[in-house]
């Protein structure tokens, strides 16, 4: 007997302040304006994709001490976008990353309890936490959280926030009339939570939403990220987009739910994936290689190279060789605010390949940022791209992909009227929508 | 211009209405005001009579009365913008226990969505249960004088971008000029904040920050007070030195006085109606004339409390709206596209533009 297929989950990726943003394209529209958004949000709905997805921003990036000015800079609050994109979409789900450090648990449900309402149940929350004092500048709490507080921290505030999203029943609004009472029960949304994070008592202000909670996401490749991911969360985010690396990542989450008493269809694994389409497979990988050059300009070759050296490079030409001294070894304080300076973790031994890698195939700084910085997922024709997207599903690579478009906003177009259709005819994505919950396009339970 | 030469006029959305038993009146829709589609009708009915702009009552705590429950203001206000297009949208944010780096990016926002007529309604966290729901400090610091602070943290975050930051130079590769966005590098005794913004500066430079008398008195745009007489307003006026001073009324508006009167009793049996502002109940050409009187008095304009939505919204949209109208007193359409715009201010000036 077959093994059933699998039905994919899409979702769309509003592209934010990174250096695959293509700014400088002809059809890069603004990042700001509503009507971008707008835009994005439809399209993703016209092609019936499961949801939205809004990153979030606390601090603009530096880099030397400046602020970082060749990416895309700038960005929306992330609710007040998601409630507005709820007024001009009707089934899309509407995900938004919100950091467990700088904000409070009771804030935080109020806002998520609130959008779930206001878009009848479309509502899903990426739980992050932020862990430098450099975003902590711009709040109250100012300060630091050592990693080991920052999960700590963030389990407690997640499985706080679901005490008061559970603190109203779903028949707890009577509003009779004519007896004046309004609440079933007195102590609807009561309350109460002390731990060494929270110390709050009192009555939630919002009834219970129509998901119960919101979808909960949460990324992080940590053990104790997969730990925390595979015992609270709805779905997770990851980096793992390849045959060999994403089968291990997803048997490895998956394998984590039993122990918490949950099945493997409660945790739905979705890594960010980029794509190039082409009328055929060679033009795709024309355009790609075009969109590579856009992506990485010859000053963001140089500063790119700089987190790595940890060093002002800036004397460098991007069409000349590698520098010929290696990088500064210690903490890394060229650049802040960008969570990709801890992945050089041993910068030297990075380096030393990486000039083995230009030497060897004569490139210049840019042409060898082009290709180690790379992460172009999907290129190729609307029958490769949906052929491969659906081969990675069915081979339990991954659930389905956030989709990360390289031009604001216009860059998921081609994808929805090209290869959606093709994974429409296969039968493994939705003509329709079958449900009006986000928890419904994710074949997720009702939290209850 | 079409504006006419009366005051201005905003309505106060809460709930079922401002009166506690409003909710248990045969045509409130109380289990509805958990929806968007009951926010989006209120909004489109007060922006069908061309009103100034509505406010969204918030607290961070459950209600003690009325209806027992509320949701994010900024959110209701951020999810009816894109549905609407001329009013502008004014939620109410308790500044206590929030931060104003998110609250500043999220009112930029709102401006962003409604295309330049989000403001803000400043407040300050007068109940111990609010301190309690976040348990980070106790009870009873300076939050008048915090408030300030806030209010020009805010403001500077707001022109932390200049306008023209974003360049997008293609031959040097840069999308913003960084020498036009500016750290803010506020300290106070409650706060600091360094800044920029992440948000680029909203469509109306600063979006509109209001308040009532006595809180952030001097920062913001627009004033909240409560005369209960007409002999109240001139040193009313006089006290907020040239910012704009919407008086609040609570409103009961029917046919005849005798039945607005008699609707008020009848609600006062069911619940006590606890108010600082004047509770009127008449005909909307009484109120008409009231207003009238008092915008000549010197009060810039009036927020209008509706006792019982949608009914007294429509008591201001069908009634009064057209006897103002019919003086040569209210606009016949919008003429402005902002909330500044209406309110005939000016797009501020940004103050990091040397």
């Amino acid at each position: 007997m077959t093994k059933p297929l699998k039905q994919i989950h899409l979702a769309a990726h509003f592209p934010g302040v990174n250096n695959t943003t293509v700014w400088s394209d002809p059809e890069a529209g603004s990042h700001i304006e509503f009507s971008s958004f707008v835009k994005l949000a439809q399209t993703a709905e016209r092609a019936k994709f499961d949801f939205f997805f809004l990153a979030e921003g606390l601090r603009l990036r530096e880099q030397g001490g400046l602020i970082y000015d060749l990416d895309v800079v700038g960005r929306p609050d992330t609710f007040t976008v998601l409630a507005a994109l709820a007024g001009v979409t009707s089934r899309l789900g509407l995900a938004g990353t919100i950091n467990s450090t700088f904000n409070e648990p009771f804030e935080v449900a109020r806002q998520f309890a609130s959008l779930d309402h206001l878009s009848d149940g479309r509502a899903a929350w990426n739980v992050v936490t932020s862990w430098d004092a450099f975003t902590g500048e711009n709040f109250r709490r100012g300060g630091f959280l050592p990693q080991d507080q920052r999960y700590s921290r963030a389990e407690t505030f997640m499985r706080t926030a679901w005490e008061l999203f559970d603190s109203w029943r779903a028949d707890d609004v009577l509003a009779d009339k004519a007896s004046g009472e309004f609440l079933r029960r007195v102590d609807a949304g009561a309350f109460a939570h002390h731990d060494g994070h929270f110390d709050i008592a009192g009555q939630f202000p919002v009834p219970r939403s129509p998901q119960g909670r919101p979808v909960i996401i949460q990324a992080g490749d940590s053990d104790e990220g997969r730990e925390f991911a595979a015992a609270t969360a709805d779905a997770i985010f990851t980096r793992h987009g390849t045959l060999e690396a994403g089968q291990a990542f997803y048997s490895d989450v998956k394998g984590r739910l039993a122990k918490y008493g949950r099945e493997g269809h409660q945790l739905i694994v979705l890594p960010a994936a980029t794509f190039v389409l082409g009328d055929t497979d060679a033009d795709a990988h024309e355009r790609a290689a075009v969109v590579r050059r856009q992506q990485v300009s010859g000053a963001t070759a140089i500063r790119s190279l700089e987190q790595l050296w940890n060093a002002d490079l800036s004397g460098f030409d991007p069409d000349g060789p590698l520098p010929a001294f290696d990088p500064v070894v210690g903490e890394n304080t060229i650049s802040r605010g960008r969570a990709s300076d801890r992945m050089h973790r041993d910068p030297v031994a990075t380096a030393r390949k990486w000039r083995e890698l230009a030497e060897a195939k004569s490139l210049s700084i840019r042409e060898l940022i082009i290709e180690v910085t790379g992460r172009q997922n999907f290129i190729g024709s609307a029958e490769t791209v949906a052929g491969r997207i659906n081969e990675l599903v069915q081979a339990d690579a991954s659930d389905g992909f956030i989709l990360v478009p390289h031009v604001t906003p216009g860059g998921l177009d081609e994808f929805a009227d090209k290869v959606v259709p093709l994974l429409q005819e296969r039968g493994v994505f939705r003509s329709e929508y079958g449900g009006a919950t986000l928890r419904d396009h994710l074949g997720l339970d009702v939290a209850v | 211009m079409t504006r006419g030469t009366g005051p201005r006029l905003a309505v106060a959305l809460d709930g079922a209405g401002w009166h506690p038993a409003a909710w248990r009146t045969e045509e409130a829709r109380p289990a509805e005001v958990f929806g968007a589609a009951y926010w989006l009708d209120l909004v489109r009915e007060a922006e069908a009579a061309t009103l100034d702009f509505v406010t969204f009552r918030d607290s961070l705590a459950l209600p003690a009365d009325g209806v027992r429950g509320r949701l994010d203001a900024v959110l209701v206000a951020a999810r009816v913008a894109p549905l609407t297009s001329g009013i502008g949208l004014v939620p109410e944010i308790v500044v206590t226990h929030t931060e104003p780096f998110h609250l500043s990016k999220a009112i930029a926002t709102l401006d962003y969505v409604s295309t330049g007529r989000g403001g803000v309604q400043v407040s300050v966290s007068g109940s111990a249960d609010e301190y309690r729901n976040f348990g980070r400090r106790s009870f009873g610091a300076d939050v008048e004088g915090e408030a300030a602070d806030y209010v020009e943290v805010l403001r500077r975050l707001w022109d932390s971008w200049e306008d023209d930051a974003e360049i997008r130079d293609v031959a040097t590769g840069r999308f913003v000029d960084r020498e036009k966005l500016h750290y803010i590098d506020f300290e106070g005794r409650f706060f600091s904040v360094r800044g920029p913004s992440i948000t680029p500066r909203p469509p109306q430079g600063q979006p509109l920050v209001t308040a009532s008398s006595g809180v952030a008195d001097s920062s913001v745009d627009v004033v909240y007070v409560t005369p209960q007489s007409r002999g109240e307003i001139g040193p009313l006026v006089e006290a907020q030195h040239g910012r704009q001073v919407f008086a609040d009324l609570v409103v009961f508006l029917d046919s005849s006085s005798a039945r607005a009167a008699e609707r008020r009793a009848e609600l006062d049996s069911l619940a006590l109606l606890e108010s600082d502002a004047l509770v009127f109940a008449g005909t909307a050409e009484e109120l008409a004339e009231l207003l009238l009187a008092w915008h000549v008095a010197g009060l810039d304009g009036f927020r209008l409390r509706p006792a019982v939505l949608p009914h007294d919204l429509r008591g201001i949209t069908r009634g009064l709206v057209p006897e103002l109208r019919a003086r040569g007193a209210f606009r016949t359409s919008y003429e402005a596209t902002t909330l500044r715009g209406l309110l005939g201010l000016d797009r501020p000036a940004n103050r990091y533009v040397a």
